[in-house]
């Protein structure tokens, strides 16, 4: 995938995701009960209480990294196997 | 057995996390094999293991953008992604789904949605599969006379020949798909993802149970090229659909973290069985993921009907579990047979030299 495929995927993402904030959050406030969290439980259920926009920011940044990485292990793995990965046959029948 | 129970810090509700690996596993295959996001499934799933509805359709979103990636990642290694076909389909996507919400509003305001969303739902999920066995069943009639002739049939050759016809139609601009070998008018592409964005959103699913078959049918890609390009564009659709339930509150991220570890795993199995197994074998076992999705949605809608009768609803869930663990094992299997068979024959090949 080249450098304009890229820019072009983002730059469409990014346009429909700025139309979904200036289109507002609906009329009701949902909070997270943080009273009996700890850690980085905590500090994740506070961050959404305080910010729903920073919230689906990290959330939009920490799913395709998360992805990527485990596609990245399962690469490791299956090389490991033994299985060709890069060549397959492409017939219909 | 609390160690079995999750409590999640947005929604407040304890999940069985096994559960949710095992979904992410389940899905994981099936997104992979077929190039679904296989919303249709994990949304039903999550909310059985005790989300609420809103969390659960926030929370698949997210893990369908991951497991997605992830698939498409392998996908475009076997060379199974066309990138520019992808996006150029994303453009009809996006706006299709648009046009999609809007009818929704219109019906809702004339009461006419939930007739009109069930219906057009039979319609699709019988056309589909009338679609599927019916172009399998050209495609071995094709076989045959080819075969009394003393000809073998093309490797290449399909059933159905309806998108050479569409890609003759030269509007411009004309853009050769390298990945997909097509050349075709843009608006081909644009124009059916709109299509299938729009029925997309006003079915309210992601698009992908649609948008593979309209690739392979009329975009005319080879099945392999198509699963792999759908994925893209799923994983590009659910990353915005995350961003926007997160925006709302509605994503659950730590249950999409442990469904993406199951989906990982399911993903890898479900790629690389497509691998071992040929267009033909795909086209007919989605064939049969639609006939299961449409089962379950008649029983569903059955029990709308008669709501006295909850054994219906029941027997809906148990049916979709059922179908997706058969399909899964299924895909399973092919992919351990494949593996095996190919790691034999590295074998044999290192020690013949």
């Amino acid at each position: 995938m080249n450098i304009w495929t890229w820019l072009a995927t983002a730059a469409l993402v990014f346009g429909k995701m700025v139309l979904t904030v200036y289109s507002g959050t609906a009329g009701v406030a949902m909070v997270a009960d943080t009273r009996n969290m700890h850690g980085i439980l905590q500090w994740w259920a506070e961050m959404y209480n305080e910010s729903h926009l920073t919230f689906a920011i990290v959330t939009m940044l920490i799913i395709p990294i998360l992805g990527c990485v485990l596609g990245w292990l399962a690469d490791i793995v299956m090389n490991h196997i033994g299985i060709d990965l890069t060549h397959r046959d492409l017939a219909e029948d | 057995m609390d160690w079995l129970f999750m409590a999640m810090p947005i929604s407040g509700v304890s999940i069985f996390w096994p559960g949710l690996i095992i979904l992410g596993l389940g899905v994981g295959i099936i997104g992979g094999f077929f190039g679904l996001g296989g919303a249709w499934m994990v949304t039903p799933g999550l909310n059985i293991l005790g989300f609420p509805m809103a969390f659960a359709i926030g929370t698949d979103m997210a893990q369908m953008a991951g497991k997605s990636l992830i698939s498409t990642m392998r996908h475009g290694k076997f060379g199974n992604v066309d990138y520019v076909l992808g996006l150029t389909m994303l453009i009809g996507t996006l706006i299709g789904v648009d046009a999609g919400v809007w009818c929704v509003m219109q019906l809702e305001k004339i009461g006419r949605v939930d007739e009109v969303v069930r219906y057009l739902y039979d319609v699709l999920l019988i056309a589909m599969a009338w679609l599927v066995f019916h172009d399998i069943s050209v495609r071995k009639k094709k076989a045959a006379a080819a075969a009394q002739a003393g000809k073998a049939l093309d490797k290449g050759a399909t059933g159905i020949e309806w998108a050479s016809k569409l890609q003759a139609i030269k509007i411009p601009p004309v853009v050769y798909f390298r990945h997909a070998n097509i050349t075709c008018s843009a608006w081909l592409p644009i124009v059916i993802s709109f299509f299938t964005g729009w029925m997309a959103g006003i079915l309210g699913i992601g698009g992908g149970l649609i948008r593979m078959p309209a690739l392979v049918y009329l975009v005319g890609c080879p099945t392999h090229v198509a699963v792999g390009t759908d994925l893209f564009e799923v994983a590009i659709s659910g990353l915005y659909g995350t961003f926007s339930y997160a925006y709302q509150g509605r994503v659950e991220l730590l249950a999409a973290i442990v469904m993406l570890c199951g989906a990982a795993i399911g993903a890898q199995i479900g790629v690389v069985a497509t691998k071992y197994v040929k267009g033909y074998g795909i086209r007919f076992v989605f064939g049969l993921a639609v006939l299961g999705c449409l089962m379950s949605v008649v029983l569903k809608q059955l029990q709308a009907k008669f709501p006295d009768q909850g054994w219906l609803g029941t027997l809906a869930t148990i049916e979709v579990l059922g179908f997706v663990s058969a399909i899964s094992i299924y895909i399973a299997v092919q992919m351990v047979r494949g593996a095996k068979a190919e790691l034999a024959a590295k074998k044999n090949q290192a020690a013949g030299n």
